[in-house]
Protein backbone atom coordinates (compact mmCIF):
# COMPACT_ATOMS: atom_id res chain seq x y z
CA UNK A 1 0.00 0.00 0.00
CA UNK A 2 1.19 3.50 -0.67
CA UNK A 3 0.88 6.35 1.78
CA UNK A 4 -0.66 8.71 -0.77
CA UNK A 5 -3.61 10.78 0.41
CA UNK A 6 -6.87 8.91 -0.05
CA UNK A 7 -8.90 9.98 -3.07
CA UNK A 8 -12.19 11.16 -1.69
CA UNK A 9 -15.42 10.79 -3.65
CA UNK A 10 -15.64 14.59 -3.86
CA UNK A 11 -12.16 14.81 -5.40
CA UNK A 12 -13.13 12.15 -7.95
CA UNK A 13 -16.30 14.04 -8.77
CA UNK A 14 -14.12 17.15 -9.21
CA UNK A 15 -12.08 15.39 -11.88
CA UNK A 16 -15.25 14.23 -13.59
CA UNK A 17 -16.21 17.90 -13.86
CA UNK A 18 -13.13 18.89 -15.90
CA UNK A 19 -15.05 18.81 -19.22
CA UNK A 20 -17.64 21.14 -17.67
CA UNK A 21 -14.92 23.61 -16.66
CA UNK A 22 -13.52 23.42 -20.15
CA UNK A 23 -16.92 24.21 -21.69
CA UNK A 24 -17.43 27.09 -19.23
CA UNK A 25 -14.01 28.41 -20.33
CA UNK A 26 -15.00 28.15 -24.00
CA UNK A 27 -18.18 30.12 -23.29
CA UNK A 28 -16.20 32.70 -21.28
CA UNK A 29 -13.70 33.07 -24.15
CA UNK A 30 -16.50 33.58 -26.68
CA UNK A 31 -18.16 36.18 -24.43
CA UNK A 32 -14.83 38.00 -23.95
CA UNK A 33 -14.25 38.23 -27.70
CA UNK A 34 -17.80 38.80 -28.99
CA UNK A 35 -18.45 41.19 -26.11
CA UNK A 36 -15.27 43.07 -27.14
CA UNK A 37 -13.74 42.85 -23.66
CA UNK A 38 -10.54 41.70 -25.37
CA UNK A 39 -10.55 44.87 -27.46
CA UNK A 40 -7.76 47.32 -26.70
CA UNK A 41 -9.99 50.01 -28.19
CA UNK A 42 -12.83 49.25 -25.76
CA UNK A 43 -10.55 49.19 -22.71
CA UNK A 44 -8.92 52.50 -23.66
CA UNK A 45 -12.37 53.99 -24.35
CA UNK A 46 -13.33 53.10 -20.76
CA UNK A 47 -10.09 54.14 -19.06
CA UNK A 48 -10.03 57.46 -20.94
CA UNK A 49 -13.67 58.10 -19.98
CA UNK A 50 -14.72 58.26 -23.62
CA UNK A 51 -17.58 55.77 -23.37
CA UNK A 52 -19.67 53.69 -20.99
CA UNK A 53 -19.53 50.26 -22.65
CA UNK A 54 -17.17 48.49 -20.20
CA UNK A 55 -18.95 50.05 -17.23
CA UNK A 56 -22.31 48.85 -18.56
CA UNK A 57 -20.92 45.33 -19.02
CA UNK A 58 -19.46 45.13 -15.51
CA UNK A 59 -22.56 46.67 -13.91
CA UNK A 60 -24.91 44.23 -15.62
CA UNK A 61 -22.63 41.28 -14.70
CA UNK A 62 -22.87 42.50 -11.10
CA UNK A 63 -26.66 42.85 -11.25
CA UNK A 64 -27.02 39.28 -12.53
CA UNK A 65 -24.36 37.54 -10.42
CA UNK A 66 -24.96 39.17 -7.04
CA UNK A 67 -28.48 37.83 -6.36
CA UNK A 68 -27.54 34.42 -7.81
CA UNK A 69 -24.48 34.16 -5.53
CA UNK A 70 -26.56 35.29 -2.56
CA UNK A 71 -29.28 32.76 -3.29
CA UNK A 72 -26.83 29.85 -3.81
CA UNK A 73 -25.08 30.60 -0.53
CA UNK A 74 -28.29 31.18 1.39
CA UNK A 75 -29.81 27.89 0.28
CA UNK A 76 -26.58 26.09 1.22
CA UNK A 77 -26.87 24.14 -2.00
CA UNK A 78 -24.33 21.55 -3.01
CA UNK A 79 -22.39 21.88 -6.24
CA UNK A 80 -22.72 19.19 -8.92
CA UNK A 81 -19.34 17.87 -7.71
CA UNK A 82 -20.83 17.42 -4.24
CA UNK A 83 -19.31 20.07 -2.00
CA UNK A 84 -21.41 22.76 -0.31
CA UNK A 85 -21.34 26.07 -2.15
CA UNK A 86 -19.47 28.58 -0.02
CA UNK A 87 -17.27 31.48 -1.15
CA UNK A 88 -14.37 32.02 1.24
CA UNK A 89 -14.03 35.70 2.23
CA UNK A 90 -10.77 37.38 1.20
CA UNK A 91 -8.75 38.56 4.19
CA UNK A 92 -8.69 42.33 4.32
CA UNK A 93 -5.74 42.64 6.71
CA UNK A 94 -4.39 46.13 6.40
CA UNK A 95 -5.60 46.17 2.83
CA UNK A 96 -2.31 47.32 1.38
CA UNK A 97 -1.97 44.40 -1.01
CA UNK A 98 -5.23 45.37 -2.70
CA UNK A 99 -4.24 49.01 -3.12
CA UNK A 100 -0.62 48.46 -4.18
CA UNK A 101 -1.13 45.23 -6.13
CA UNK A 102 -4.28 46.58 -7.74
CA UNK A 103 -2.45 49.76 -8.77
CA UNK A 104 0.50 47.84 -10.26
CA UNK A 105 -1.88 45.64 -12.24
CA UNK A 106 -3.81 48.78 -13.25
CA UNK A 107 -0.71 50.37 -14.77
CA UNK A 108 -0.12 47.23 -16.84
CA UNK A 109 -3.78 47.15 -17.82
CA UNK A 110 -3.89 50.81 -18.83
CA UNK A 111 -0.69 50.49 -20.86
CA UNK A 112 -1.57 47.30 -22.69
CA UNK A 113 -5.37 47.35 -22.63
CA UNK A 114 -5.26 43.66 -21.73
CA UNK A 115 -6.11 41.80 -18.52
CA UNK A 116 -5.58 38.09 -17.74
CA UNK A 117 -8.81 36.63 -19.24
CA UNK A 118 -8.32 38.45 -22.55
CA UNK A 119 -4.64 37.39 -22.59
CA UNK A 120 -5.78 33.81 -23.07
CA UNK A 121 -8.63 34.75 -25.42
CA UNK A 122 -6.38 36.89 -27.65
CA UNK A 123 -3.93 34.00 -27.93
CA UNK A 124 -6.78 31.90 -29.30
CA UNK A 125 -7.89 34.75 -31.54
CA UNK A 126 -4.53 34.56 -33.26
CA UNK A 127 -2.57 37.52 -31.84
CA UNK A 128 0.66 35.53 -31.62
CA UNK A 129 2.82 38.07 -29.83
CA UNK A 130 0.43 37.81 -26.86
CA UNK A 131 2.32 34.60 -26.01
CA UNK A 132 5.28 36.79 -25.05
CA UNK A 133 3.02 38.85 -22.81
CA UNK A 134 1.71 35.70 -21.10
CA UNK A 135 5.28 34.58 -20.52
CA UNK A 136 6.22 37.92 -18.97
CA UNK A 137 3.06 37.80 -16.81
CA UNK A 138 4.30 34.42 -15.53
CA UNK A 139 7.67 36.02 -14.81
CA UNK A 140 5.90 38.84 -12.96
CA UNK A 141 3.93 36.38 -10.84
CA UNK A 142 7.08 34.38 -10.11
CA UNK A 143 8.99 37.47 -8.99
CA UNK A 144 6.06 38.45 -6.77
CA UNK A 145 6.13 34.99 -5.18
CA UNK A 146 9.88 35.32 -4.62
CA UNK A 147 9.61 38.81 -3.08
CA UNK A 148 6.37 38.13 -1.21
CA UNK A 149 7.94 37.81 2.27
CA UNK A 150 9.50 41.27 1.90
CA UNK A 151 6.44 43.11 0.55
CA UNK A 152 3.79 44.96 2.59
CA UNK A 153 0.39 43.21 2.67
CA UNK B 1 -28.82 33.18 -36.88
CA UNK B 2 -25.13 32.64 -37.69
CA UNK B 3 -25.15 36.08 -39.30
CA UNK B 4 -26.33 37.51 -35.99
CA UNK B 5 -23.50 35.76 -34.11
CA UNK B 6 -20.93 37.55 -36.27
CA UNK B 7 -22.04 40.92 -34.97
CA UNK B 8 -20.55 42.20 -31.72
CA UNK B 9 -22.77 41.51 -28.73
CA UNK B 10 -24.31 44.47 -26.87
CA UNK B 11 -23.46 45.13 -23.21
CA UNK B 12 -26.79 43.78 -21.98
CA UNK B 13 -25.94 40.39 -23.48
CA UNK B 14 -22.24 40.37 -22.59
CA UNK B 15 -22.52 41.48 -18.94
CA UNK B 16 -25.26 39.05 -17.88
CA UNK B 17 -23.43 36.17 -19.62
CA UNK B 18 -20.29 36.98 -17.60
CA UNK B 19 -22.41 36.82 -14.46
CA UNK B 20 -23.83 33.47 -15.56
CA UNK B 21 -20.38 32.00 -16.28
CA UNK B 22 -19.25 33.00 -12.77
CA UNK B 23 -22.41 31.44 -11.32
CA UNK B 24 -22.03 28.25 -13.36
CA UNK B 25 -18.55 27.64 -11.90
CA UNK B 26 -20.04 27.78 -8.41
CA UNK B 27 -22.78 25.37 -9.42
CA UNK B 28 -20.42 22.94 -11.16
CA UNK B 29 -17.90 22.56 -8.36
CA UNK B 30 -17.95 25.53 -5.96
CA UNK B 31 -15.21 27.26 -7.96
CA UNK B 32 -14.66 31.02 -8.09
CA UNK B 33 -14.10 32.65 -11.46
CA UNK B 34 -10.62 34.18 -11.44
CA UNK B 35 -8.20 33.91 -14.35
CA UNK B 36 -4.98 35.37 -12.87
CA UNK B 37 -4.65 32.46 -10.40
CA UNK B 38 -3.55 30.45 -13.41
CA UNK B 39 -0.26 32.35 -13.55
CA UNK B 40 0.43 31.12 -10.02
CA UNK B 41 -0.67 27.58 -10.85
CA UNK B 42 1.59 27.51 -13.91
CA UNK B 43 4.54 28.76 -11.85
CA UNK B 44 3.78 26.11 -9.21
CA UNK B 45 3.58 23.42 -11.88
CA UNK B 46 6.66 24.36 -13.90
CA UNK B 47 9.12 26.33 -11.77
CA UNK B 48 8.27 26.32 -8.06
CA UNK B 49 11.93 26.24 -6.90
CA UNK B 50 11.92 26.84 -3.16
CA UNK B 51 9.42 29.69 -3.17
CA UNK B 52 6.76 29.15 -0.50
CA UNK B 53 4.10 30.90 -2.64
CA UNK B 54 4.39 28.08 -5.18
CA UNK B 55 4.63 25.13 -2.79
CA UNK B 56 1.13 23.71 -2.84
CA UNK B 57 -0.78 20.96 -4.61
CA UNK B 58 -1.61 22.83 -7.83
CA UNK B 59 -3.36 19.80 -9.33
CA UNK B 60 -5.87 19.81 -6.50
CA UNK B 61 -6.56 23.55 -6.37
CA UNK B 62 -5.62 24.69 -9.85
CA UNK B 63 -6.16 21.97 -12.43
CA UNK B 64 -9.81 22.92 -12.98
CA UNK B 65 -8.75 26.55 -13.58
CA UNK B 66 -6.00 25.63 -16.05
CA UNK B 67 -8.56 23.55 -17.95
CA UNK B 68 -10.89 26.57 -17.82
CA UNK B 69 -8.08 28.77 -19.22
CA UNK B 70 -7.56 26.25 -22.02
CA UNK B 71 -11.25 26.68 -22.76
CA UNK B 72 -10.78 30.46 -22.93
CA UNK B 73 -8.12 30.01 -25.64
CA UNK B 74 -10.54 27.86 -27.67
CA UNK B 75 -13.35 30.34 -27.03
CA UNK B 76 -11.07 33.14 -28.21
CA UNK B 77 -10.54 31.24 -31.45
CA UNK B 78 -14.28 30.69 -31.91
CA UNK B 79 -15.24 34.27 -31.03
CA UNK B 80 -12.24 36.02 -32.55
CA UNK B 81 -11.67 33.97 -35.69
CA UNK B 82 -14.68 31.79 -36.62
CA UNK B 83 -17.23 34.41 -35.55
CA UNK B 84 -15.01 37.44 -36.13
CA UNK B 85 -16.82 40.73 -36.59
CA UNK B 86 -16.20 42.14 -40.08
CA UNK B 87 -16.32 45.74 -38.82
CA UNK B 88 -13.85 47.58 -36.56
CA UNK B 89 -14.91 47.82 -32.91
CA UNK B 90 -17.56 50.54 -32.73
CA UNK B 91 -16.10 52.74 -30.03
CA UNK B 92 -17.71 56.14 -29.43
CA UNK B 93 -16.85 59.02 -31.76
CA UNK B 94 -15.16 60.65 -28.80
CA UNK B 95 -12.92 57.62 -28.19
CA UNK B 96 -12.14 57.47 -31.91
CA UNK B 97 -11.03 61.10 -31.97
CA UNK B 98 -9.15 60.74 -28.70
CA UNK B 99 -7.17 57.68 -29.85
CA UNK B 100 -6.58 59.18 -33.31
CA UNK B 101 -5.09 62.18 -31.51
CA UNK B 102 -2.62 59.79 -29.87
CA UNK B 103 -1.56 58.45 -33.25
CA UNK B 104 -3.81 55.39 -33.58
CA UNK B 105 -5.28 55.37 -37.07
CA UNK B 106 -5.84 51.68 -37.78
CA UNK B 107 -8.93 50.60 -35.83
CA UNK B 108 -9.18 47.16 -37.47
CA UNK B 109 -9.04 43.98 -35.40
CA UNK B 110 -9.21 43.45 -31.66
CA UNK B 111 -5.90 45.13 -30.84
CA UNK B 112 -3.99 47.79 -32.84
CA UNK B 113 -1.59 46.08 -35.17
CA UNK B 114 0.91 48.93 -34.77
CA UNK B 115 1.44 47.92 -31.11
CA UNK B 116 0.89 44.16 -31.13
CA UNK B 117 3.09 42.45 -33.70
CA UNK B 118 6.33 40.50 -33.51
CA UNK B 119 8.38 43.34 -34.98
CA UNK B 120 7.33 45.56 -32.05
CA UNK B 121 9.62 43.48 -29.85
CA UNK B 122 12.59 44.95 -31.73
CA UNK B 123 11.78 48.46 -30.49
CA UNK B 124 12.26 49.77 -26.95
CA UNK B 125 8.66 51.00 -26.76
CA UNK B 126 7.25 47.73 -28.02
CA UNK B 127 9.40 45.82 -25.57
CA UNK B 128 8.21 48.04 -22.71
CA UNK B 129 4.58 47.58 -23.74
CA UNK B 130 4.57 43.82 -24.30
CA UNK B 131 7.20 42.54 -21.90
CA UNK B 132 6.96 45.32 -19.29
CA UNK B 133 3.16 45.50 -19.44
CA UNK B 134 2.84 41.71 -19.15
CA UNK B 135 5.20 41.69 -16.17
CA UNK B 136 3.14 44.35 -14.35
CA UNK B 137 -0.06 42.38 -15.03
CA UNK B 138 1.44 39.18 -13.59
CA UNK B 139 3.10 40.89 -10.62
CA UNK B 140 0.14 43.12 -9.74
CA UNK B 141 -2.56 40.46 -10.01
CA UNK B 142 -0.58 38.05 -7.85
CA UNK B 143 0.05 40.82 -5.30
CA UNK B 144 -3.62 41.86 -5.24
CA UNK B 145 -4.80 38.24 -5.28
CA UNK B 146 -7.02 38.71 -8.32
CA UNK B 147 -7.79 40.64 -11.47
CA UNK B 148 -10.74 42.00 -13.39
CA UNK B 149 -12.46 38.61 -13.19
CA UNK B 150 -11.59 37.42 -9.67
CA UNK B 151 -12.07 40.79 -7.99
CA UNK B 152 -14.12 42.65 -10.61
CA UNK B 153 -16.75 39.97 -11.21
CA UNK B 154 -16.56 37.30 -8.49
CA UNK B 155 -15.43 39.43 -5.53
CA UNK B 156 -17.79 42.31 -6.23
CA UNK B 157 -20.75 39.98 -6.76
CA UNK B 158 -19.94 38.42 -3.39
CA UNK B 159 -19.87 41.95 -1.89
CA UNK B 160 -16.30 41.60 -0.65
CA UNK B 161 -14.64 44.81 0.50
CA UNK B 162 -11.08 43.75 -0.49
CA UNK B 163 -12.31 43.28 -4.06
CA UNK B 164 -13.93 46.72 -4.11
CA UNK B 165 -10.63 48.25 -2.95
CA UNK B 166 -8.70 46.34 -5.64
CA UNK B 167 -11.18 47.32 -8.37
CA UNK B 168 -10.99 51.01 -7.44
CA UNK B 169 -7.18 50.76 -7.37
CA UNK B 170 -6.86 49.17 -10.78
CA UNK B 171 -9.38 51.42 -12.47
CA UNK B 172 -7.69 54.52 -11.01
CA UNK B 173 -4.20 53.34 -11.94
CA UNK B 174 -5.43 52.17 -15.34
CA UNK B 175 -6.94 55.59 -16.07
CA UNK B 176 -3.73 57.32 -15.02
CA UNK B 177 -1.59 54.98 -17.15
CA UNK B 178 -3.86 55.44 -20.14
CA UNK B 179 -3.84 59.23 -19.82
CA UNK B 180 -0.18 59.81 -18.98
CA UNK B 181 1.93 56.77 -19.97
CA UNK B 182 0.17 55.50 -23.10
CA UNK B 183 0.74 58.82 -24.98
CA UNK B 184 4.49 58.45 -24.32
CA UNK B 185 4.48 54.93 -25.79
CA UNK B 186 2.48 56.00 -28.84
CA UNK B 187 4.46 59.15 -29.64
CA UNK B 188 7.20 59.09 -32.24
Amino acid sequence: MTTAAPVTPVARAGERMLPAYFLAGVLFGIVLTKGELVSWFRIQEALRFDGLYIYEVLSSAFVVATPLFWWLKRRRLRSLAGEPIAIPPKALGRGRRYVIGGAIFGVGWGLTGVCPGPLFALLGAGVGVIAVMIFSALAGTWVYGYLRPTLPH
Amino acid sequence: MLELLHHPWPWYVTGPLLGLVATSLLVIGNKQLGVSSNFRHLCAAVFPRNVAFFKYDWTRTGLWNLVFAGGIVVGGFIGGVLLASPEPVAVTARAHADLAGLGVHDFAGLVPHQLFHWGALLTLKGWLLIVGGGFLIGFGTAYAGGCTSGHGITGLADLQLPSLIAVIAFFAAGALASHFLLPLLLSG
